[in-house]
């Protein structure tokens, strides 16, 4: 199932849905960076609420989307990790540091929000 | 409504794996498991489910509960005709793989969970038994 990712302001905001197979994960690397280009996005949310197993491969893909779309210009923060989870990831080894995370939507979006507005060139002048 | 004592899933696809670890959830919350417990067990499959589809392209998830001593557990089995493994000590090293992933499937398979054995030669298939014991 394809994740949708919604375009607010310089933002995107990518909320997964259900359980993502290999392929849905790849396709929202995918989809991700084809948006960030074509609507010079500053920043993404990626809301992964929903996941209720974040195994090496998606987490490994979601730090990848984070580095990918860094050397587009753009942020990348991960939000919802659910407590069990992000116990698991700790347990499985996952090593998620170089990675922005978020409590929620919210927390995600004021993060952003405050890296955009931090910069010496917010708003092109 | 009663869930069955055990499933197996032919894993073939990137779905199976889905479908494998979601069929080990329902069995485990219908022996009372915690929801970290459940978790984990699912990461687990994920990650042995998934060197099926990786290194072997087909093979088995079966999932049964086990009644032992007073206590309930889950056994899962993901097996397969693949090539082996040559080396097992290394393919249980953190951060080993003949694949191009992080190398943290088996050893944070194996972290996972209670028990944990596996069965492999080259050219001979893999089996790995994982159990998950309800606190």
């Amino acid at each position: 199932m394809a994740v949708p990712i919604l375009k607010q302001g310089p933002f995107l905001i990518a909320s997964i849905q259900a359980a993502l197979t290999d392929t849905d994960v790849v396709r929202l690397q995918d989809d991700i960076m084809r948006q960030v280009g074509r609507f010079r996005s500053r920043g993404i949310v990626v809301d992964v609420t929903a996941l209720d197993v974040m195994d090496s491969f998606v987490s490994r893909s979601l730090r990848g989307i984070a580095h990918m779309t860094r050397l587009r210009g753009a942020e990348t923060v991960i939000v919802g990790i659910q407590p069990e989870v992000a116990f698991a990831m700790v347990q499985l080894g996952m090593n998620f540091e170089d990675v922005h995370t978020a409590l929620d939507l919210e927390e995600g979006l004021a993060f952003l929000q405050e890296k955009l507005t931090a910069e010496p060139n917010a708003g092109g002048g | 409504m009663p869930v069955a004592d055990s499933v197996r899933v032919a894993i073939a696809s990137d779905s199976d794996v889905v479908t494998a670890r979601q069929a080990a959830r329902e069995m485990g919350a219908g022996l009372g498991f915690s929801s970290t417990d459940l978790t984990l067990l699912a990461t687990a499959i994920s990650e042995v489910a998934r060197n099926i589809t990786t290194y072997a392209g087909t093979g088995e998830v079966a999932v049964r509960v086990l009644r032992e001593r007073g206590r309930e557990g889950i056994e899962v089995v993901a097996s397969d005709e693949g090539p082996g493994i040559a080396d097992v000590e290394l393919a249980l090293q953190d951060g080993y793989t003949t694949g191009n992933g992080l190398g943290l499937g088996l050893p944070g398979a194996r972290r996972l969970v209670d028990e944990f054995d596996l069965d492999t030669r080259p050219g001979a298939g893999t089996r790995v038994r994982l159990v998950k014991w309800r606190a």
